[in-house]
This record gives C-alpha cells, structure tokens and sequence, in this order.
C-alpha cells in the first residue's frame, strides 16, 4: 500500500523541495501532507493516516524534537518513523534526536541521493508495471 | 587558525556548498575583509534583501546575507526551480532558508571550537533606503561573492557572550550592519 508522509518545516521553499524530491525517489507514496510546524503536524496527524514525518528541528511553537518526543510518547503514533532534516548539526542535536527515538537525521544542505538513500528500508519502492 | 580566519573559511565553504547543493550553481570563491567597530559609524542606507539570523549561547552574534531584490529572485528560482519574477513570500522564504542553512553550517562548525550555540529563527527585511544594526559584537567578518555579475555578501559577528553583554550596555561601541 502507498503511504502518506508528512513533511514539517517553517519553510515553504524547503517543503516544496522536499515534495518535489520525494516525488522523484521512485518510493511508494500516495500523498505527501505539509505542516509548517509541530502543532500543525500534530493536527494532520489527528486528521490523517501517516506512515512517514520528515522534520525540521529549529520552528516556531512546537519544534522538531518536541514533535518527535510527543509522537514518541504517543500509543497511537510510536511506531511512526520519524526522520529529522535540518541544519543543526551538532552532536548534541543529534543525540538527542537520537535519544528520541528520531529513525534518521539528514544535514541540510541535502541532495536528492541523500533523502532516498535515508527513505530506503523505510518505505516502500513504488510498483513497476 | 584564529577564529576570524576560522569563521571567514567556513562561511566560504559553507556558502559555496549550500550554492551547488541546493541551487545547482557554483559559486566562485568569496573575497574576506574584517570590520571593526568605529565608534558612532554609520552605514549608508542601501536597497534589496538582507536576512539576519541569531547566535546566541557561551557566545553570541548575528549571521547574514545581503543582496539586491533581483538576485534574491535569482537564488529563489535556482532553489525552486520556478521562475520568480518580483520579490514575494516565495522569495524571502528561499532567502531566509538559503541563511538558515549557510549560517547553520557555520554554527556546526565552530560548535567543535565554541561549544553548544543556538539558532535563532530568520528574519528577513525587504525594501529601500534602510539600515539594519547590531549593538551585541565588535566586528563583523564579510564575504563576498559575485554571482551572475551582482554582489552576494554573507556576514557575521561574534563574541563572547559576556562581552556582547557588556558591549551592548557599554553604549559607545556598537557595530554597524552595512547593508
């Protein structure tokens, strides 16, 4: 089954870039959900079934790692893996990303390469006819 | 290496990275210069984009990147890959992301040196005749890229955080943001 993925950043340049990379990774998704924070992530999630987040960490209201550590700690949403995209690359960061729970990190600047090669094990590849 | 030297080599770097892996371009070198702070300087008003981004923990500073409205159009149809014909949301979201990433690579690299240092939210301004200035650091490090025959400058300052403190108090020697 296609999955749906949600994609978390006060970015709409990178949510654009995410979805037109996602498109392109040749991976199984039906639909791709924006959010431009935590708290809208956490309300689309409410709303629809999501099989994937990719998150940004520094956003305003709720940030990415508040997110990962509220869905981690939620019966409903544990399992969802979480893959955090961002520009903080410290190992403190990273760690607690870790710690979390997060299932990747990718350092912005990405490439396309980088987004699929993380993707791989998590979803599925598309169909071919 | 100095951290002057060490802040100018990895804004180059980190600039010139986030030009060929988001933007598809290459940039040619940066040229560096070192600003100190002249008491009472004033800049001269300027016209385009400029979007600021804040350090801050044991020390603290203020990352940026400047340039005209045309080329901020320019860097958000290279990262967009649609065309941008004015400056609008679209352009100074690609610009303020554009600084997020350069500036948080920065952070990351001077993290092995410094330590732990927050990220700030971007701010982007966009108009004419304006000056923006910082009171909170003695001198800004710039560098300066020309791309597509127009100037690209990526700047930043920063300072203990005590002596950003006691500068920012001080009132006699604050650091003027050229834009």
């Amino acid at each position: 089954m296609d999955s749906d993925v949600l994609v978390v950043d006060d970015s709409a340049a990178i949510r654009k870039i995410l979805t037109r990379v996602l498109r392109q990774t040749g991976m199984a998704i039906q639909t791709i959900h924006e959010a431009g924070d935590g708290q809208e992530a956490l309300a689309l999630m409410a709303q629809h079934r999501i099989d994937l987040v990719l998150s940004d960490i520094n956003m305003p209201k709720m940030d990415g790692l508040q997110l990962l550590a509220s869905l981690k700690a939620s019966p409903q949403w544990q399992n969802i893996p979480v893959v955090m995209i961002t520009t903080e690359g410290g190992e403190t960061k990273v760690a607690e990303a870790v710690r979390l729970g997060a299932a990747g990190y990718v350092r912005k600047p990405f490439t396309a390469d980088q987004i699929k090669e993380k993707l791989m094990g998590i979803l599925e590849p598309a169909a071919t006819l | 290496m100095n951290l002057h030297s060490m802040i100018a080599q990895s804004l180059i770097r980190s600039t010139v990275d986030v030009f060929s892996t988001m933007l598809g371009t290459e940039l040619p070198s940066g040229e560096v210069t070192v600003e100190g702070t002249v008491e009472g300087a004033t800049s001269q008003p300027n016209d385009g984009v400029v979007s600021l981004i804040g350090l801050a923990g044991s020390w603290a500073g203020t990352g940026s990147l400047s340039c005209s409205a045309a080329m901020a159009c320019r860097l958000c149809s290279a990262m967009l890959m649609t065309e941008a014909q004015s400056v609008n949301e679209d352009v100074l979201d690609a610009v303020a992301e554009i600084t997020n990433m350069i500036i948080g690579s920065v952070k990351t690299d001077l993290e092995a040196e410094l330590g732990p240092l927050g990220l700030s939210i971007p701010t982007v301004v966009f108009g004419r005749n304006f000056k923006t200035r910082s009171a909170a650091a003695a001198e800004w490090i710039h560098v300066r890229f020309l791309w597509d025959g127009e100037l690209l400058r990526i700047k930043m300052c920063l300072a203990p955080s005590e002596k950003a403190h006691s500068v920012h108090h001080s009132g006699n020697s604050a650091c003027a943001l050229d834009v």
